[in-house]
Order: structure tokens, then sequence, then C-alpha cells
């Protein structure tokens, strides 16, 4: 499952938002706690996002349906959260004026599983859903995650 | 005696690596780093690396700062004190 605050969310929202008509990506930044006595196959992995860095969209041939990352960026931003103590938890993009589900492309392009792939569905520049997903073990398909964001960690640590 | 290369763990790989954020290796290479890596670690191997033994198309592999792929690629050399980190090209689309 995957935890982030209303304000997390919030931000990425803008993000899918401003860069509308194009797909928007970046980074989620947090920690990663395994929960035990998961059953096999089972959701083992609780992510909890504490921060998120806008990455630019270097597919710039087709940005309107395509995204990657700028790999230098990437080691960057991975590097300055580890200093900071965060941990890459998983991913998000857009899906512009299509439904926050992945699609083929992205399970083709999907790395590993134990990370969250956050999708926000923009409909007419507003941001819409947003869903997160896990690949399979057997890298076959995404598995849907539960999403709460309903909890400020500001407040949660008060 | 070699003094290691430290392999920094991405946090999706911690799995396989009784969940340690780096490991030290020895090797005069990157793919002898990486072979070492995953031979202690062979849970990690099949997420690196294809069936046929070479790197994943997704896997970048970063020598301190420098992309392999530009330097070398396995062969790359490698001396005590460098490190390696391990970032997945990440792309998609709707």
């Amino acid at each position: 499952m995957l935890r982030l605050s209303p304000q997390l969310l919030d931000r990425i929202r803008a993000h899918a938002e401003r860069d509308y008509p194009h797909e928007c990506c970046g980074i989620l930044l947090g920690r990663s706690e395994p929960v035990a006595e998961a059953a096999p196959g089972a959701d083992d992995t609780r992510r909890l996002v504490l921060d998120v860095a806008p990455m630019r969209n270097a597919h710039t041939a087709s940005p309107q349906n395509r995204f990657e990352f700028d790999p230098r960026e990437h080691l960057q931003v991975q590097r300055r959260g580890r200093e900071r103590g965060l941990e890459v938890i998983g991913f998000y993009h857009s899906h512009p004026d299509h439904p926050a589900r992945p699609s083929i492309f992205d399970l083709e392009n999907a790395s590993w599983p134990g990370l969250s792939y956050l999708i926000v569905a923009v409909a007419q520049a507003r941001a819409a859903a947003a869903n997160s997903f896990e690949l399979a073990g057997d890298r076959s398909h995404f598995i849907q995650e539960e999403l709460e964001a309903g909890v400020s960690q500001e407040g949660a640590a008060a | 005696m070699v003094m290691a290369v430290t392999v920094h763990i991405p946090t999706a790989l911690r799995a396989y690596t009784d969940r340690r954020e780096s490991v030290e290796t020895e090797g005069g290479s990157v793919g002898e780093v990486l072979q070492q890596l995953t031979a202690a670690h062979p849970p990690l191997r099949p997420h690196l690396f294809t069936p046929d033994g070479r790197l994943r198309s997704f896997v970048n592999i970063y020598l301190n700062d420098e992309d392999i792929r530009y330097t070398g690629r396995e062969s790359t050399p490698v001396k005590p004190g460098d490190s390696l980190s391990i970032v997945p090209a990440v792309a998609g689309g709707r």
C-alpha cells in the first residue's frame, strides 16, 4: 500500500495540471517498510511518501502520451534523497485525457516489483482520479494497491 | 588485499539483499563487481540480468558519476573506494 498526505497528493495533481496536455512525471521519496507475515504474493510492503520530486519529461518527441526520466537527474534525486534519509519508493506520471490505469506501454517499461507506480488522470486540464500500482513478481501485470491519502503526516507526527 | 567497491542498493531491490542498503564487493571491473554482488545475493540476479546473462535494458549502472554505457560497459575498470549506483530507467505513457 502507498500512503501520502493530501498536501503531497495535491502537489502531484498540480504538477499534472501544469504540464497538461503533456504527461508529467516525478519521483516518490520516503520510506518502505516490510509488513511481516504477509501471504506470498500479497502486498507485503507499506510505502510512506514523505516528499515528491517533479522530474522533467525527457520524452521530447511525444510528451502528450509518453514520458521518460533523464537518468542523470534520476541519479541526482536518488542521491540527494539518500543524504536526507529518503529513499526512492516509487514514481508518478499523468495520463492526460485517459484513465488512471497502467497501459501496455507502462508495463513494458516497468522496472522492478517493490515500487509504487502512481498514475493521475487529467481530464480537460483538471486532475481527476489517482490510482497506485505495483508490478507483479513475475512482471506479467500490475496490481492495484491501496492508496491512502487522507492522513496528514504533519498532523500524525504531532 | 583489494579494497572494496561499494554498491548502493535501491530500496526496491533490498528484499533480495537481506535489506542491506549497500554491499561491499571486490573486483577489477564493473562486471566483476556485479558478478560478486549477485553471487553473494542470488535472488538479486534476475532483477539485474536477463536469463542469458546480459544486463537488463532498463538497468542503468553508474560508476561514481559516469554511466558505464559510455565508459566501456561491464569491462569498465573500478578502483578501491569507487561506488556503483543502480538506477532503473523510468518511462511509460498512456
